[in-house]
């Protein structure tokens, strides 16, 4: 094995639906100053840089070589990835390639996505293949209530039981200061009460549209150690991407669930020794577009039996001081900047394991955590942090 | 670097300005195809079978958003590792090597792919400007290299017939590249006639639209050893970004690829490259800016790029040939050229580039370029041993 790799800085932007007083590298380079503060670094210091965003949501081709200066990669090696919803999580994968392949010891990986200067939907109803998938093109929300119908339907879950994991969001969101929506949600009538995007999904049941960005200082073993009493390790990680036409696809008329959760999350436990995830693992930080794919995406990553993610949000064992909290930051249903999402994630877990977390820090001790992605055809990037290795 | 990343298989399509026939999965398959059947390796994560894919394409030329979701089923990594590079191809090799040199993946297939016939090259290109001060000015590469070339001919006085050479030169070389897309005999005067793009870039000077795509496969270096009789190891590679407002750089300098190649070169114990390396492949979307690239990899003094091609150096049979292959001039997708470059330098050391074969060739640099002027250039290393 190569080099181990830590994250020794965290940082990111608020979020909001739009940021009219900064263009798009501004925002980014918020996320970049944050981080390296919190690394205790200067921006000579970051040996390279890693970005992701969905280039075509704000429609600036080669983003990140119109960013070069307010990121700090003048005169540094780089390079940007971009591989749809899981752009976020796929460039935090990168990084740690090239910086446990011994290239760099210092390494910058950054998401981003300003969507007020875009349409979103339109540029995801441009993901289909132009022959023969414009016409049922739906973009995320109808793709999303597909699931939810399909999850509704197997499992017995409720509307109640959606409803419940947005005042759970909502709550984390509440505690979190870079939250996007933090709405001060009392009770699940409030939330049925919001109108359908598309049946059986409500405004609240979805995530938003967020402007912001996330940044992460990558570190080398030794300077990791050097630099920081509390470095995070990246113990493992894995992408499972699979053909746009298999199971619950864009296009996909049949609603069948994606299984893409489970290869990554079996693989990945198996390779770590993880035979009991809501034991291994202390906490996770999840990719739920919405509501009803967080009760879903509990069963794919075996944090529960089949058709059993509701009862663990019926039992609170998911909330921030439950046996084993989800996305006590509020998720992506209260902040989704898309190619930030998958970032967000993993520095969520982060500082969950250092113990920075602030208000929404959970009450479990979290020695181990785990950060995913959902994005493309439902493709999987699953990130394992730990305290100690 | 603590152990060697070999590249074990290359394979390209025919260049071609315009594969109606094909989608970009198709076309990217005819490539893939062959390096799966030439190493009879399929995807598995068992240890010895291909893990990961690093596929290369832009989401605005594609047209599409999420590119490599355009390719996903030819490319084969269903249920695999796979990510997207959004740069030039010499990037993705260098993904692909570190994914090796990281030890998490052994075997890592890479495969850019490109169709520039159903693009609207001004258009695209004109989104990577600056949208609130640069876009509005209509600036595309094309006018942008313009006034680079300006730039670095009135500071250095380099001349059009100087930099028509170099079209000469690489469309002459790529009669002897079957996957060539504009072999040409050509003379210097054919260039200074053919019609004006954007002074001073006539016809000739700019590479022509072109589809196409290139794979190859990277193993590890006990790998690579087992899957081949003649592994290329990668022995240095690094890009580097330089800043974005053209109006904060003096286009006739390449910083940016200064700083690449001397990482690259430090890497590889390249001290003297003129005298060291065998062969240069360089992405020259324009003819100046072979020149100038020859220039930032020292590979002349600053200003001497003219001399250079006038001294006949980087001819065939010069003491180093550069772009045997004919080069971008001869018609590459952008983004799939920077691979192509790496993809001859691996024909090149393993002798098996025909008619077009420098002799004894065992050091070879592969360059690739990205965005507006060379705002971020790469550049690698490979040899034989």
């Amino acid at each position: 094995m190569a080099n181990r790799v830590a994250i020794v800085g965290v940082g990111q932007t608020y979020h909001r639906s739009t940021r009219r007083d900064v263009n798009q590298q501004e925002m980014v380079g918020e996320a970049v100053r944050a981080a390296l503060a919190d690394a205790q670094l200067s921006a000579k210091d970051i040996e390279a840089v890693f970005t992701s965003n969905m280039e075509t949501f704000e429609g600036i081709y080669l983003p990140d070589h119109l960013m070069v200066d307010e990121v700090a990669a003048f005169g540094k090696p780089g390079l940007k990835v971009c591989t749809g919803g899981t752009s976020g999580a796929s460039v935090v994968a990168e990084g740690f390639h090239f910086v446990a392949a011994g290239l760099f010891d210092l390494a910058l990986v950054i998401g981003f996505e300003k969507q007020d200067t875009g349409d979103t939907t339109a540029a995801i109803t441009a993901s289909v293949t132009p022959v023969w998938g414009k016409g049922v093109a739906t973009g995320a929300i109808g793709e999303f209530a597909k699931q939810a119908l399909t999850y509704m339907q197997r499992s017995g879950a409720k509307e109640e039981h959606a409803c419940m994991v947005r005042l759970k969001a909502d709550r984390g969101a509440c505690r979190n200061p870079y939250a996007h929506l933090r709405l001060g949600l009392k009770s699940v009538e409030e939330i049925m009460k919001s109108g359908y995007l598309v049946w059986p999904l409500r405004l609240l049941d979805f995530c938003p549209q967020s402007c912001g960005a996330c940044a992460l200082v990558f570190a080398s073993e030794e300077k990791a150690r050097k630099m920081t009493n509390k470095p995070v390790w990246i113990a493992d990680l894995i992408t499972v991407h699979q053909e746009p036409f298999r199971a619950g696809s864009f296009g996909d008329p049949t609603g069948l669930e994606t299984y893409t959760q489970e290869v990554a999350a079996e693989k990945l436990y198996k390779r770590n020794g993880i035979t009991n995830p809501r034991r291994d693992i202390c906490m996770a930080e999840i990719y739920e577009p919405s509501n009803w794919e967080e009760m879903s995406l509990y069963e794919h990553f075996h944090f529960c039996e089949k058709n059993e993610g509701w009862k663990l949000v019926e039992k609170g064992i998911t909330e921030i001081e439950g046996e084993f909290p989800v996305n006590p930051s509020g998720g992506v249903i209260a902040t989704n900047p898309i190619g930030a999402t998958p970032t967000i994630r993993v520095a969520e877990a982060a500082l969950q394991i250092r113990g920075d977390a602030g208000e929404h820090q959970v009450t479990r001790d979290v020695h181990t955590a785990v950060a995913t992605a959902l994005g493309g055809p439902n493709w999987t990037v699953m990130t394992l942090l730990k305290r100690s290795l | 670097m603590a152990q060697r990343v070999g590249i074990v298989a290359v394979a390209q399509t025919k260049y071609h300005p315009n594969r109606a026939d094909a989608n970009e999965g198709e076309l990217a398959y005819e490539a893939i195809r062959q390096v799966l059947q030439e190493t009879g390796l399929g995807f598995s994560d068992d240890g010895d079978g291909i893990s990961s894919a690093v596929t290369c394409s832009q989401d605005f030329w594609d047209g599409r958003t999420i590119s490599n979701l355009n390719v996903m089923s030819y490319v084969g990594a269903h249920l695999s590792h796979e990510d997207k590079v959004a740069e030039d191809g010499v990037n993705a090799v260098y993904t692909a090597m570190a994914q090796v040199l990281s030890g998490k993946h052994d075997i890592v297939l890479t495969v850019a792919h490109m169709k520039e016939s159903q693009g609207d090259k001004s258009i695209i290109e004109n989104a990577a400007f600056d949208p609130i001060f640069l876009r509005v000015l209509g600036l595309d590469f094309l006018t942008a290299a313009a006034l680079q070339a300006q730039r670095y001919m009135h500071r250095y006085g380099i001349t059009a017939e100087q930099c028509a050479k170099v079209a000469v030169k690489n469309r002459g070389n790529a009669k002897r590249n079957p996957y060539a897309q504009e072999p040409m005999d050509i003379t210097v005067e054919d260039v200074l006639k053919s019609k004006m793009l954007a002074s001073p870039i006539r016809q000739l000077d700019a590479k022509p639209v072109s589809d196409g795509a290139c794979a190859m496969i990277l193993a590890s270096e006990e790998k690579a050893k087992k899957l081949t009789a003649k592994p290329v190891w990668i022995l240095g590679v690094s890009n580097c970004y330089e800043t974005h407002y053209l109006g904060d750089r003096d286009l006739a300098d390449c910083n940016a690829l200064v700083k690449a190649a001397r990482k690259a070169y430090g890497m590889a114990g390249v001290s003297d490259p003129l005298k060291e390396l065998d062969l240069a492949e360089v992405s020259e979307e324009y003819s100046y800016q072979e020149l100038l690239w020859m220039e930032g990899l020292g590979l002349c003094g600053r200003g001497e790029g003219g001399k250079l091609i006038d001294s006949g150096v980087t001819q065939m049979g010069g003491q180093l040939p550069v772009n045997p292959s004919g080069g971008m001039l001869a018609g590459n997708p952008n983004g799939v050229a920077g691979m192509a470059r790496v993809a001859e330098c691996v024909l090149q050391l393993r002798n098996e580039a025909g008619d077009r074969q420098v002799p004894g060739a065992r050091l070879a640099l592969a360059h690739g370029v990205t965005g507006i002027c060379g705002q971020l250039q790469a550049v690698m290393i490979l040899g034989t041993s």
